[in-house]
C-alpha cells in the first residue's frame, strides 16, 4: 500500500507589510506518497518557492508568515514542532536544492567542508567517516575527480558542477523527501538535461520523495508521476502526469500546454497565454485566472470557483469543468 | 605568495617617489620664510641671506629636491631646525609611543568594535541592536578632544586613578588609547554590522539553514568569515583616521609622540621634521595597504594566489 510521506493541508503563507497582505500561498492542499515525484508547476510569481520554504519552515527572516493549516510529514504536524526538532528534519530528512547553484555555496570555504558539515550534524559521524561519506556522494552525482574537489572552492567550479555539488549534499543524509526548487532553471540547456539525467537515476535508485518545482512543463513530463498547477497562489489544477497531458482541463493548464515548443513546429510563434500574473493589489474577485482566460463566462467575474475533482484523482478549478459535468 | 608580496613591495616604490615630491612642493610652498625663522627675530637681512645659503634654501626648487632625496637614500632626513639634531633621532624616539598608541587604539576598537557590529546584526531591531547602534552613533559624533579632556577629568582629576598626561609608565597609555579608537571603535561596529546583515540574507547562508544549523552556528560557521572581507579592508582605511587622530589626542594628553611633535613642528616651520613624519606617515599607510591585501587574500580563496 502506497502510504502520504507528506501532507499539506489547507496552507496559507501571507506576507505582511505595513500597507497590504499578500496572500503567496491560499488554502493549498497536496500530499506526496513515499518514493513518488510531484511536479509543481507555474508562472513567476504564483507561490512555489514560497510552499517549498514553508514546507521547510524557513520564512522566519522573510516578512512571510504561515497563518494557517497543516503540513503532516511522518505523521507529525512540522508546523507544531519546535525550532530544534524541526531543524533535525532539516537537511535530515527533508533536504533541499534550489535555483540559484552558482551563490547557494559558501564561497570562503571548501566543497568538501561544505558537504562534511551536514553529514557530521545528522548522522553524527567523525572527521573521517564524514570525509569518506563525502567523497562516495560526489562519486554518486557524478563529479569527476571528486578527490580533488573535496578541496576546492565553489569559484573553481561552473554552475552545473555546482548544482551536482548541492544535491550531493542534500542526499548524503538520505532524506525521505527531497524538494528541488527549479534546479536547473539557471542553468543552460545541456547542463539541465544532465541533471535531470541525475536525479532521475537517484530516484530510482533510492525511496526518495521529490517535490519538484519548476515553470517548465517538459520538466514534468520528464521527471513526475503527479503534478500541480498552481496559479496566483491557489493550485487551480492536480492530476498525475499522464491525465494532465491527455486531458488538461484548466485553461491555464492548455495554454501552459500550448506554450511548450514543439519539434518542427519552430518557425510557428509559440503560443504563449497573454497578459500577466494579477498583482495582489489589483486580485480579481471571481476566478483568478479570468482576465487572462479566453473561456471567460459572466459567472468567472463574480464568483471564484473551487477545486473540485473532475475525475479521480484529477481536480480543476474552473467553472468551466463544472458546466461540463452537469451537462 | 612571496613572489606576490615581493611585487607589491617593488610596487611601492614609484608611489613612494610620488610621495615624496608631493611632500617636497607641500612644504616649500607653503608661505612663511624658513631662514628668517632659524636666523630668529634679531637678526638682519645679511644674516638671513647667509642661514638661507648655508640651508641650500637659495638654490633653485628642483636642486633643493635632489638634494633632499639623495640624503633621504642615504638615510639622512636633515636635521631639525629648532633643535639641530638629526631628524632621524628626534622622529625615532617618538616613534614607539604612537606605535603603542596606535595599536592599543586599534585593536581594542576592532575587539569591541566587531563584538558590537556581531551582536547588533544578529539580534536586529531588538534592545541589544539600539543600545549598540546607540553607542556607535555617540563614539562616531564625540569630538576626540572632548572625549579626552572627559576622561581625564574624571579618571585623572577626580578619581585619581590615571594620569593626566605624558608617559611615566603604561598607565600613560589607556586615557589615549581609549579616546584615540572611540570613533574606530564605533565605526567597525557600524560597518560589521551592516556587512554580516548583508552575508545574512545570502543564498548560502539559507543553504546552511535548509541543512539544519541554528542560526547562532550559521553565523559562526558560514557568515563572519564572509561579513569580515569588507570590514578588514575599512579597517585598513581607518589607519589613516588613527594617524590624524594621534595628533589631536597626544596633544590633549601631552603625550610624547609623532603626533605632537608634528603640531610643534608645525608651529615653529621645521620643515625638515615636517617633512620626515608626512613620510613616515605616507610609508605607514602603505604599509598597512599592503598587510590589508594580505589578510583579504587570506580570507577570500578567490584572489589568493592572483
Ligand atoms: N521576501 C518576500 N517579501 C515579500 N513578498 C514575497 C517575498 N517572497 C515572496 N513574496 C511574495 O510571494 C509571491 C510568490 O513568490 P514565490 O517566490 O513563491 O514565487 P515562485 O512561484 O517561486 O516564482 P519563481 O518562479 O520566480 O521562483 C510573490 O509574488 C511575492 O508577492
Ligand atoms: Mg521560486
Amino acid at each position: 500500500m502506497v502510504s502520504k510521506l507528506l501532507e499539506v493541508t489547507d496552507l496559507e503563507t501571507h506576507f505582511i507589510s505595513d500597507d497590504a497582505t499578500v496572500k503567496a500561498v491560499d488554502n493549498v492542499s497536496f500530499y506526496i506518497n513515499n518514493a513518488e515525484t510531484l511536479g509543481i508547476v507555474g508562472e513567476s510569481g504564483c507561490g512555489k518557492s514560497v510552499t517549498s520554504l514553508s514546507i521547510m519552515r524557513l520564512l522566519k527572516n522573510t516578512p512571510g508568515k504561515i497563518v494557517g493549516g497543516e503540513i503532516t510529514f511522518l505523521d507529525q504536524n512540522l508546523l507544531n514542532l519546535s525550532e530544534k526538532e524541526m531543524r533535525a528534519v532539516r537537511g535530515n530528512q527533508i533536504a533541499m536544492i534550489f535555483q540559484e547553484p552558482m551563490t547557494s555555496l559558501n564561497p570562503v570555504y571548501k566543497i568538501g567542508r561544505q558537504i562534511e558539515e551536514g553529514i557530521r550534524l545528522h548522522l553524527k559521524l567523525d572527521k573521517a567517516a564524514a570525509k569518506a561519506r563525502a567523497l562516495e556522494m560526489l562519486e554518486l552525482v557524478g563529479i569527476p575527480r571528486a578527490k580533488d574537489i573535496l578541496n576546492e572552492y565553489p569559484y573553481q567550479l561552473s554552475g552545473g558542477m555546482r548544482q551536482r555539488v548541492m544535491i550531493a549534499m542534500a542526499m548524503s543524509c538520505v532524506p525521505k523527501l527531497l524538494i528541488a526548487d527549479e534546479p536547473t532553471t539557471a542553468l543552460d540547456v545541456t547542463i539541465q538535461a544532465q541533471i535531470l539525467d541525475l536525479m532521475r537515476d537517484l530516484r530510482k535508485n533510492s525511496d526518495t520523495s521529490i517535490l519538484m518545482i519548476t515553470h517548465d512543463l517538459g520538466v514534468v513530463a520528464e521527471m513526475c508521476d503527479r503534478v500541480i498547477v498552481m496559479y496566483a497562489g491557489q493550485i487551480v489544477e492536480e492530476a498525475s502526469v499522464l491525465e494532465l497531458f491527455e486531458n488538461p482541463q484548466h485553461p491555464y493548464t492548455k495554454g501552459l500546454i500550448n506554450s511548450i515548443p514543439k519539434l518542427g513546429n519552430y518557425t510557428e510563434r509559440l503560443d504563449s497565454i497573454p497578459g500577466n500574473v494579477p498583482t495582489p493589489e489589483n486580485m480579481p474577485t471571481g476566478c483568478r485566472f479570468a482576465p487572462r482566460c479566453s473561456f471567460v463566462m459572466k459567472q468567472c467575474l463574480s464568483e471564484a470557483p473551487m477545486l473540485k475533482g473532475v475525475q479521480e484523482n484529477h481536480s480543476c478549478r474552473c467553472w468551466l469543468s463544472e458546466v461540463e459535468k452537469n451537462d | 605568495m612571496l613572489q606576490y608580496l615581493l611585487r607589491r613591495l617593488l610596487g611601492m616604490i614609484p608611489i613612494l617617489f610620488i610621495v615624496t615630491i608631493i611632500v617636497f612642493l607641500f612644504v616649500h610652498l607653503i608661505p612663511g620664510d624658513a631662514a628668517r625663522l632659524v636666523a630668529g627675530p634679531d637678526a638682519n637681512k645679511e644674516t638671513i641671506e647667509l642661514v638661507r645659503k648655508d640651508l641650500g634654501l637659495d638654490k633653485p626648487i628642483h636642486e633643493q629636491y635632489f638634494t633632499f632625496i639623495g640624503n633621504l637614500l642615504k638615510g639622512d632626513l636633515g636635521t631639525s631646525l629648532k633643535t639641530h639634531k638629526p631628524v632621524f633621532d628626534e622622529l625615532a624616539g617618538r616613534f614607539i609611543p604612537t606605535f603603542w598608541l596606535t595599536f592599543w587604539s586599534m585593536l581594542w576598537a576592532c575587539i569591541v568594535g566587531i563584538l558590537i557590529g556581531i551582536v547588533s546584526a544578529v539580534k536586529r531591531n531588538k534592545w541589544q541592536d539600539y543600545t549598540g547602534m546607540l553607542i556607535a552613533v555617540v563614539g562616531i559624533s564625540i569630538p576626540s578632544f572632548w572625549l579626552g579632556l572627559l576622561l581625564m577629568q574624571l579618571f585623572s582629576v577626580k578619581l585619581g586613578w590615571l594620569p593626566t598626561g605624558g608617559l611615566e609608565d603604561w598607565r600613560g597609555y589607556i586615557l589615549p588609547s581609549i579616546t584615540l579608537g572611540t570613533g574606530v571603535a564605533a565605526i567597525i561596529a557600524r560597518f560589521s554590522r551592516s556587512s554580516l546583515m548583508d552575508v545574512l540574507k545570502e543564498d548560502y547562508i539559507r543553504t546552511g539553514r535548509a541543512k539544519g544549523f541554528a542560526e547562532n552556528s550559521l553565523v559562526k560557521r558560514h557568515a563572519i568569515k564572509n561579513a569580515m572581507i569588507p570590514v578588514i579592508t575599512m579597517t585598513g582605511l581607518q589607519f589613516g583616521f588613527l594617524l590624524g587622530g594621534s595628533v589631536v589626542t597626544e596633544t590633549v594628553f601631552s603625550f610624547p609622540g609623532l603626533g605632537r611633535l608634528l603640531i610643534d613642528a608645525i608651529a615653529t616651520r621645521d620643515y625638515p621634521i615636517i617633512q620626515a613624519e608626512i613620510l613616515l606617515f605616507s610609508v605607514e599607510f602603505i604599509l598597512i595597504n599592503l598587510v590589508v591585501d594580505l589578510m583579504y587574500g587570506f580570507l577570500n580563496p578567490q584572489i589568493r594566489y592572483s
